[in-house]
Parts: structure tokens; C-alpha cells; sequence
């Protein structure tokens, strides 16, 4: 089976984007499944079986959804196969803009919209920066000049990346990704041992472990300090968590 | 570092002909070329939007019309293919704002700059000047891309695509009246070595093009070139035309029409 991970800021269209690329899927005959990881609700799965996609939504509740997501990979993976799909794609939140769900050796996509600003791509960051495919939405809602703009301002971000504009309403462009989805690596028969692209934010403070008072006295585990001062132009993390060049994250 | 944004630039797009709605075979093949001006006219439905799209997506006989597309007579190869895919065609929509928080010279350095401009702050205040041409009301530099009126917008996006998209085909769907003097526009695009397709039902951009393509249940029925009788109509309505923007003119700033 092969296995694609989604990923995006919410609203940006990724549930339309790969409901109407399954749906090519389906047509050409490649049987696929779908699996969503959200927060706290989800009514993606409504989408997907109107299109005639298995869908299984998983919710983190009160855990983090991209260290939900780690822990259930397998899972999610041999679930997928029992379905008989041979193309797997795997939507995921991608809220805090810090995390990237992206599996070394197989597809990745990020997914994210014209309407968010020019500084987006940027603050985005490794869910955009590691992903082989961006697919760029709602670019009907703004200029052509707008558009180029944006495309330049993600080529910055990721040099490498295929990028593709993509119609989540109508489908356009849709049947282009269908193609690039079926070309994506084979994943064997199941994911173990396989590696993320990117570290997950490290966690285990006492406000994982549903802390809700808020004071240095009730905090333990792992905790960071940040030093409040008057800030001036950008700024940047002092120990980024590191990334090779082909996006890996040294081990 | 990114990427040059370098595109292959054909003078002559081919569309063969395709077939309609009922499967009945199209005119013939179209040729588009650099410098001319293709109208396209035919209701709501007719298979405009899906001709642009053949264009747009490189059609390879996997449409539903059944087109294929010829880059200079001859079909793209696999690079051409992927490079071009959804960066072929310019858009100028009916859309009539940005939406970018951003201002306008600052904004035209970035678009000048993401296409590798020698010097992009030169481009961009070439681009202000062309667009304050064309708008009725003009803006400054400062101004925030957000702020601009709708003819403002629209004057800016014409004169940025005729001037700095990549882009080698311009689709455009309909010149609004609305501050914009649009045989100037016109002029401007056509300068610009794109080929250029404008889906109208304005009867002065209709006759504005060197050739009018009429479609009908999804196939192009007819292929009209502008005959001697239509320049002269054209004449006579762009005369009606300056008439209307003069006596506008006018009364705006508490004129007396005579």
C-alpha cells in the first residue's frame, strides 16, 4: 500500500482537496482509504463516505494530536490495508505550525491556502519546508499577481517541492494530484521502524498531565523558561530543533 | 535559495479539435499565437470554462472534450508538462480586490523580485506608472494594496500581469467599465508577447479581437475573424464609449453638459 501524509493549517481545504483526489482515485480504479487525525470533533468523515472513501477519524482528546498521531501510525496503517486499499492517505491537524507529520521515504503534501497572508509560508514552517508536494488553495480569491507572489514566498521556504495550485470547491487541478498520488513510494506491509521527517516538540510538564492551575509552584517536569524583554525585528528560535539537508533530522 | 522561475515560452498554443457534449466532432483545430486577441463568446454553459481549462491543464485527450494541446506544433514533452501545469495561464478574473496586507510598491518589488527582475524597484515603479495610466483615480506608492478602489485594483492587476507575470497565456474573463479605460488595458496586454483569450459578452472587447470563437454544447461552432463592417461598428461603439467616459468625466467634478 502506499501511503501519503496530509498536512495543513485548519480551514485551508485539505479534507476537499483529497476527497475530490480519491474520487479520481476510485474512478481510475485504485481503491483507497482515508484516515483522519483531529482534536476534539470531527465531521470530515461525512465528506469521505459520500465519496465512497473509508474514512476512520481518530481524536486526541486531551493529548497532543501530533504525538497521538506517532503513537498510532501502525494502527492507523494495518487499518488502512484491511480495507483492501492500495492508496492510504493520512489528513492530520497540523495546528501549532510547529510539528510535521511527514514520514521520511514517503509522500508528503502540505496543504495551505492564498487567503492567509503573505508571511504564512514562513511561519508555517516544517509541515511546508519537508513537504514533496504543496498544494496552494482558494488562489480563485485572489490575483494572479498574488498568486505568483505566494508561490515565490513558498519556493523560498522549500526549494524542492512540486508546487501545484489546486481548486478545493471545483476540483481543479485534483485530477493532477490524483496522478501524483498514485505515484507515491509503495510503504511494504507495515511502518515500524520507519522514521518521522521531523522531531515531535518535546513535552511531560506538569500541564500534559492536565495541570490547570497556573504558577511556578504547581509546574514540574519538562519546563522552559522564556526570557520577557522588549523585542525589536524578527526573531528567531537560538537552538532551533536541527534538520540535515535533505529535511531529515540527524539522529 | 529558490529556484529560478524560468517558464518555457511558446509563441503558438494548438487546441486539435475535440468533440462536443453529444460526442459529434468540433469545427476544427485552433491555433492561438502571441500578439493576437482571441474573444470567446456562447451562454452560460456552453464550454468556455472547459476550453480555458484544456488550455490551462495541458489537455492530452484525458479531458472530457477530447482536446489535446500543442506547444509550437508539437506536444510538450514530460518537462514541459510538469513545469507548466497551472502556471501556463494568467488569470485576470472579474476578482476586483487583493487581499494581501501589503503596499502597493513594496508588493511589486516582491512580485519583480520572485521573477528574477534585474532591478526589481525599477520594474515595480514601471508597473505603478502603467496602472495610474489606465486607472480613472491615481494612487501613490505607499498605498495599501487593500485600500485601492475596484477600478484601482483592477488597473494594477491588468498592468502587473501585462508586465510581470511569467505566465505566457492570458485568460481574461471580462474588463469591468469601472475605472478602467479598457482599449488603453487592451493596448497594454497586447504589448505584453503573451497570447492573450478573453471570455466577453461586451460587444466592444467582442469586436476589440482580431477573431471571435462562438461555442455551443462544448465545442467551438464557429471561428469569425473581424470583417471590414466590424471594425467600422467597433468604431462607431468606441465613439459611443468616450462619449459616455467624457459626459462621466463631466459630471463628477459638477460639469454642464451642452
Amino acid at each position: 500500500m502506499r501511503l501519503v501524509t496530509v498536512a495543513g493549517p485548519p480551514s485551508c481545504g485539505k479534507t476537499s482537496v483529497i476527497v475530490h483526489a480519491c474520487r479520481h482515485l476510485l474512478a481510475g480504479g485504485t481503491p483507497c482509504a482515508v484516515i483522519k487525525f483531529d482534536c476534539l470533533k470531527s465531521r470530515d468523515a461525512t465528506a469521505y463516505e459520500a465519496a465512497g472513501v473509508p474514512v476512520s477519524v481518530a481524536l486526541s482528546g486531551g493529548l497532543c494530536p501530533d504525538h497521538f498521531y506517532a503513537t498510532n501510525l501502525e494502527e492507523a496503517f494495518a487499518w488502512a490495508r484491511g480495507t483492501g486499499a492500495q492508496t492510504c492517505v493520512i489528513e492530520t491537524a497540523g495546528l501549532c505550525n510547529r510539528c510535521s507529520p511527514h514520514i521520511r521515504g514517503l509522500l508528503a503534501i502540505c496543504v495551505i491556502d492564498n487567503l492567509m497572508g503573505i508571511d504564512a509560508p514562513e511561519k508555517i514552517g516544517p509541515m511546508l519546508r519537508l513537504a514533496d508536494l504543496v498544494c496552494v488553495t482558494k488562489g480563485d480569491l485572489v490575483s494572479q499577481a498574488e498568486r505568483e507572489v505566494y508561490r515565490h514566498r513558498i519556493r523560498q521556504m522549500n526549494a524542492r517541492a512540486v508546487i501545484r495550485h489546486v481548486n478545493g470547491l471545483t476540483g481543479q487541478g485534483c485530477q493532477d494530484l490524483s496522478r501524483i498520488l498514485a505515484l507515491a513510494p509503495e510503504a511494504g506491509e507495515n511502518l515500524t521502524d520507519r522514521k518521522l521527517r521531523f522531531a515531535m516538540p518535546a513535552a511531560v510538564c506538569s500541564y500534559c498531565l492536565s495541570e490547570m492551575r497556573i504558577g511556578g509552584r504547581y509546574q514540574k517536569g519538562n519546563v522552559k523558561k522564556a526570557v520577557f524583554a522588549q523585542s525589536h525585528g524578527t526573531q528567531l528560535l537560538d537552538n532551533a530543533p536541527g534538520e540535515t539537508e535533505d529535511g531529515d533530522v540527524p539522529s | 535559495m529558490s529556484l529560478p522561475d524560468v517558464l518555457p515560452a511558446p509563441r503558438e498554443l494548438t487546441l486539435t479539435g475535440g468533440h462536443d457534449k453529444s460526442g459529434a466532432p468540433e469545427c476544427a483545430a485552433l491555433a492561438f499565437r502571441v500578439g493576437e486577441i482571441t474573444a470567446l463568446l456562447g451562454p452560460t454553459g456552453s464550454g468556455k470554462s472547459r476550453l480555458l481549462s484544456d488550455i490551462e491543464s495541458l489537455a492530452a485527450g484525458d479531458t472530457p472534450s477530447g482536446r489535446t494541446l500543442l506547444l509550437d506544433g508539437r506536444p510538450p514533452t514530460d518537462d514541459e508538462r510538469f513545469e507548466l501545469q497551472g502556471r501556463l495561464v494568467a488569470q485576470i478574473t472579474q476578482n476586483m480586490n487583493f487581499v494581501l496586507d501589503m503596499g502597493v510598491l513594496d508588493f511589486l518589488i516582491a512580485h519583480a523580485e520572485s521573477r528574477n527582475a534585474p532591478e526589481p524597484a525599477a520594474a515595480a515603479v514601471r508597473v505603478l506608472a502603467a496602472a495610474n495610466e489606465l486607472a480613472g483615480e491615481p494612487f501613490a506608492e505607499r498605498t495599501q494594496l487593500t485600500q485601492l478602489s475596484g477600478g484601482q485594483s483592477r488597473a494594477l492587476m491588468i498592468a502587473d500581469t501585462a508586465l510581470l507575470s511569467t505566465s505566457p497565456v492570458l485568460l481574461i474573463d471580462e474588463i469591468e467599465n469601472a475605472g478602467v479605460d479598457k482599449t488603453q488595458a487592451l493596448a497594454l496586454l497586447l504589448k505584453s508577447e503573451k497570447i492573450i483569450v478573453m471570455a466577453t459578452h461586451d460587444p466592444v472587447l467582442a469586436l476589440s479581437a482580431h477573431r471571435r470563437l462562438v461555442v455551443e454544447n462544448g465545442a467551438v461552432r464557429h471561428v469569425l475573424a473581424r470583417t471590414e463592417a466590424e471594425t467600422s461598428t467597433l468604431k462607431r461603439l468606441a465613439g459611443m464609449e468616450a462619449e459616455f467616459s467624457r459626459i462621466r468625466a463631466a459630471l463628477r467634478v459638477g460639469g454642464e453638459i451642452r
